[in-house]
């Protein structure tokens, strides 16, 4: 979810070539002998080496944090600004994937540790901070990002130094790098199946879209509007408000005026508390179904703030709720709020950060290495079938292969699941006309 | 774009608008009084404005959860209780740091302004790790939800109508106070000419002290209201600052009636543009006008005529 449309200057971060992973540089060179002789030498002599855990110099050729025994990798969210609302539970899922994944022997036989940075709500902190994880920490895998800008910020710095970020909104689309793997749904894979399904059970003929005023809920609406159009449907009312916005009346006035058969509300932030609130106390009843509401943008950490007994009867479309009924996800759900606490909620971002290191780790055993190189080429078709949300398969675009569901919210904050696609739905980030 | 209703329908969105418009001006209003007091009254330009209207609402959040767990049985009003708590929360809270920060700042105005900064990504800090960072529900009592039917089609919101006499009780009682008090007499005395105040044996930093407080008080009231139709997590103070700065200073720094004014005009534009146009574009327009109007009236809407 991009948040604003600031970009990092990539100035300053495009000056020393020299560091690039896996280059040739002299520099590297020089430095990483040393380093693989003692390595050697350690592994030989002073710890024990089992069978199962290839030597360091095997595994790791481009002067990785990764010694026998452990192998460092970042997790760069914001811990405090604006988005620590938001960011928070996703640094709580990577450090429980983090967690299990060490007690279940770690990768290639390594322990992961983990260097926690702090984006702090700030796009160019986020460049800053990859570039520090990636050129001193030398970390093999980095999970983090949550709003778009602040992935676009760091793009440049992954793709210079050689990085993988494993980012986990969803999000608008328009984008395949071979230095992120996308573990959230982008735009098409989210809406597509969201409408169809209104279309189909619900009858829907007239929507009205509304949104905040940023790239992630135009980019969608664009999206929602085109295939509402192609079905031969309607759309009589496009709005979009700032963001912070907190009074509503007008719209709501407007939709009451227009009565759609359908809102398609993407709001985010602080103004989808103004909204649900300002919406149920201007007499529109959810359960009612008229209109109905569909969302995209509320997981059950905003109706935390939002409060269920506000937002209870919209729908939402995404791929993962805390309620789905299967014992990966029982098993996930009750793990976290082990870990974390019982008061805690799960949203589809949240799961999707759970995925992150997962699929790493599968990449890096078919790989049988950290090379970043390597574990890239390995990506694609990883699949993990014991995943909270079911099964999912990274595709060749970098992006996962991920079942869309649609869920009810009910008052106490949690949705009934209500639908899920038969079939996975393809990731395609840039769809055509 | 009214073609295709029915005149019942359009004259019941014409009330229901016409409601909007005037909960958006009380919200202004609500948010304003407090700045117009630090802002203008004093010259303190106060950014951290919105923390102190989040430490209302983190108080109601608390005070609601006290009721809700020790005496679920006045769980109907305890609403009136944490509005109570807010001010007087807000208010210490203002009466401290008045006098620890600002007192040293009050003839270096930028200073304050970088001063007050500061202290709000203090307090936005302080929320977030003492209350986390998620954002927090504060649960209504049922009497406060819901709207009045009237006819088929018009709903007038319930907390709409609590916003809108909370504001009234507040601007009644702060005109008494500021016009018709002898505190009050002291406050404009101290505004109009500090040395000559003093003189008389006015003891002026008192003043400054209790106006301070008064208008943090106030945030204070306006937060714990506003947790009826927004959000309250540690930066939802964020969303109300450049609006209540616009409101102030578009009505003229010194001026109430000019503040209330400003509320009335802005918030009646902004939500009948709002209904013609896209909700930004309304913001833009009437930012624009704004501008404008500034430009060709720099000193605001009202300014009161005083020696400074």
């Amino acid at each position: 979810m991009m948040l604003t449309t600031q970009r990092a200057t990539a100035e300053g971060l495009r000056t020393n070539p020299g560091l690039r992973r896996g280059g040739t540089s002299k520099a590297s060179r020089y430095f990483r002998l040393p380093l693989l002789a003692a390595a050697l030498i350690a592994a030989s002599h002073f710890t024990p080496v089992f069978a199962a855990v290839p030597a360091t110099a095997a595994v790791d050729s481009t002067g990785l944090a990764v010694t026998d025994s452990t192998v460092k990798v970042g997790i760069l969210h914001s811990s405090t600004g604006t988005m620590a609302i938001s960011e928070t539970g996703s640094i709580q899922a990577e450090k429980l994937a983090i967690d299990q994944i060490n007690q279940a022997g770690g990768v290639l036989g390594r322990k992961v540790e983990y260097i926690q940075e702090d984006g702090a709500s700030d796009w160019p902190t986020f460049a800053e901070k990859a570039k520090k994880l990636l050129v001193s920490d030398k970390v093999a895998a980095i999970f983090g990002g949550w709003t778009s800008a602040s992935r676009k910020a760091m793009l440049p710095v992954l793709e210079q130094y050689n990085g993988m970020l494993y980012y986990p909104t969803f999000y608008e689309g328009l984008e395949q790098s071979p230095d992120v793997i996308y573990t959230g749904q982008e735009a098409t894979q989210q809406i597509i199946a969201g409408i169809d399904w209104v279309v189909k059970n619900k009858h829907a003929k007239t929507f009205y879209l509304l949104g905040s005023d940023y790239i992630w809920p135009r980019t969608a609406n664009k999206i929602a509007r085109h295939h509402i159009e192609k079905l031969g449907l309607k759309v009589i009312g496009e709005d979009y408000y700032p963001l912070g916005n907190t009074q509503f009346n007008s719209v709501i006035n407007k939709i009451k005026l227009k009565k759609p058969d359908v809102i398609y509300a993407i709001v985010v932030g602080g103004s989808n508390v103004a909204f649900y609130k300002q919406l149920k106390a201007a007499g529109i009843d959810m359960t009612k179904e008229k209109p109905l509401l569909l969302t995209i943008s509320v997981t059950e950490d905003e109706i935390r703030g939002i409060g269920g007994e506000n937002i209870v009867g919209a729908y939402a479309s995404m791929k993962y709720f805390e309620s789905m009924d299967n014992p990966a996800n029982k098993a996930f759900v009750a793990a976290f709020k082990q870990k974390w606490g019982n008061d805690i909620v799960i949203g589809d971002v949240t799961q999707a950060a759970y995925l992150g290191p997962w699929l790493w780790k599968a990449a890096v055993e078919k790989a049988g290495s950290f090379d970043i190189d390597k574990v890239r080429a390995a990506s694609p078709g990883i699949e993990m079938k014991n995943a909270p949300e079911g099964y999912v398969r990274i595709h060749e675009n970098h992006h996962l292969w991920s079942k869309t569901v649609i869920g009810r919210a009910r008052a106490d904050g949690q949705y009934d699941v209500i639908y899920q696609t038969p079939q996975l739905i393809e990731p395609n980030p840039f769809p055509k006309d | 774009m009214f073609s295709g209703y029915s005149i019942a329908d359009l004259s019941s969105i014409f009330v229901m608008q016409g409601f909007a418009g005037l909960s958006l001006f009380s919200v202004f209003v609500l948010m304003s009084l407090g700045l117009a007091i630090i802002f203008g009254q004093m010259g303190v330009i106060n950014m951290a404005h919105g923390e102190f209207m989040i430490l209302g609402a983190y108080v109601t959040w608390l005070t609601e959860l006290f009721f809700k767990n020790y005496l679920p049985g006045l769980f109907g009003g305890y609403f009136f209780v944490a509005v109570a708590l807010a001010f007087i929360a807000a208010a210490l809270l203002g009466m401290l740091i008045e006098r620890v920060l600002i007192r040293h700042l009050y003839h270096r105005p930028l200073d304050t302004l970088l001063a007050t900064w500061g202290l709000s990504l203090i307090l936005q800090q302080t929320y977030r790790t003492v209350f986390g960072p998620r954002e927090v529900g504060v649960d209504l009592p049922s009497w406060l939800m819901g709207s009045y039917h009237f006819g088929d089609n018009i709903e007038i919101p319930i907390n709409g109508v609590f916003v809108m006499f909370l504001t009234l009780i507040i601007t009644l009682m702060l005109g008494w106070l500021m016009y018709r008090s002898a505190w009050g007499i002291n406050v404009r005395a101290v505004v109009a000419n500090r040395a000559m105040a003093g003189a008389v044996g006015i003891n002026t930093a008192r003043v400054d002290n209790h106006s301070f407080a008064l208008g943090c008080g106030i945030a204070g009231i306006a937060g714990s209201a506003f947790t009826m139709i927004s959000s309250t997590g540690p930066t939802a103070g964020q969303q109300y600052i450049v609006d209540t700065f616009l409101v102030v200073v578009f009505g003229g720094a010194q001026s109430l009636i000019g503040t209330i004014a400003s509320a009335f005009a802005i918030s009646q534009s902004q939500s009948t543009l709002e209904f013609f146009l896209s909700g930004s574009m309304a913001k833009v327009l009437t930012l624009l006008i704004v501008v404008v109007i500034l430009m060709l009236r720099p000193q605001g809407l009202f300014a009161s005529r005083i020696r400074r």
